[in-house]
């Protein structure tokens, strides 16, 4: 698993309070991992802060699994 | 009680006589306080007063920019922002008629603008910590109306409707958002008005006084202290019983 993966599964796992093989690719926050509106707003706060980018809120709103945000990580960076 | 040692707190309007005295009340309660407002002479002569644990943050509340500076600058002055008390207020009164879109408009900037911005920029360090109070004072005009006070009226109420739906979606986070609704407190804006209109307004409080701003700042006390973490969306209506609502 690539570095950027264990950083987004180690946030979403602090933030939601999850076990970490819950977090898997297809995972949604939602759906799977509980998360309300807030939660999702709070881990593309966080996902910002950890890697110096910026999630713009249309952007946001496709990052539904936790593989959606790897993927949206991972070229941003 | 109302223990507030260890918080940081920012108050705007802190150069009038309800955020001044909104400063000594959490001050004295054990916080740190940055006080903003636009003239920086009566904000220095506060932080004299209240000796340490006082940051001065003068900001220009119709300028947007500035506000969008100012929680920054009070986290790199304090470290954090745990209560907001968005105090700082204009009138530009007029008749209704002749009321122009730039008295309108100033009234709703500063008034209504800026509270929801600098609520916007305390939230990402209060969602964090899971704790944060932010109280915004409106006025008894905001429910009630006042001839001449379309702009400041609607800017009142504006902040109560506002409060609420932020309250509600940061209870889950340990944050409160409340109001707090001064009726007539003797302050500089007040005395603007003559004998005969003081004595008119006197006539309609059953307290027969008007408030002191003590009298706010003990309100905005309470709502930002861990007590009062059950209370969330309400406005503390304080005004002598001049409207029981």
């Amino acid at each position: 698993m690539s570095d950027i993966a264990d950083r987004v599964k180690k946030i979403v796992v602090e933030h939601l309070g999850v076990e970490e093989d819950k977090v898997t690719e297809s995972a949604s926050f939602i759906d799977d991992l509980g998360a309300d509106s807030l939660d999702t707003v709070e881990l593309v706060m966080a996902f910002e802060e950890e890697f110096g980018i910026e999630i713009p809120d249309d952007a946001a709103e496709t990052i539904q699994t936790f593989g959606d945000a790897v993927k949206f990580i991972s070229a941003a960076v | 009680m109302f223990d507030l040692t260890g918080k940081t707190a920012l108050v705007t309007g802190a150069s009038g006589g309800i955020g001044a005295d909104v400063a000594r009340a959490l001050h004295g309660a054990g916080a740190v306080v940055g006080l903003s407002g636009t003239r920086v002479e009566p904000l220095e002569a506060l932080a004299a007063e209240l000796g340490g644990q006082a940051h001065v943050l003068p900001c220009n509340l119709s300028d947007a920019a500035a506000v969008e500076a100012l929680p920054k600058a009070a986290i790199t002055a304090m470290g954090s922002v745990d209560i907001l008390v968005n105090n700082a207020g204009i009138t530009r009164d007029n008749l209704f008629m002749r009321m122009s879109d730039e008295e309108w408009q100033s009234v709703l900037d500063v008034n209504l603008t800026s509270t929801f911005r600098l609520c916007r920029g305390v939230l990402r360090g209060m969602m964090k910590a899971r704790w944060g109070r932010i109280v915004n004072v409106s006025s008894i005009v905001g429910s009630t109306g006042n001839p001449g006070q379309g702009n400041y009226a609607a800017s009142k109420a504006g902040m109560v409707g506002m409060s609420k739906s932020l309250a509600a979606e940061v209870a889950s986070r340990g944050i409160t958002v409340n109001c707090v609704a001064p009726g007539f407190i003797a302050t500089a804006m007040t005395d603007k008005l003559n004998d005969e209109q003081k004595g008119r307004i006197l006539t309609q409080i059953p307290a027969g006084r008007m408030g002191d701003a003590a009298e706010i700042a003990a309100a905005v006390l309470y709502l930002a202290s861990p007590e009062a973490g059950y209370v969330t969306g309400a406005t503390l209506h304080v005004n002598g019983g001049m409207a029981m609502i």
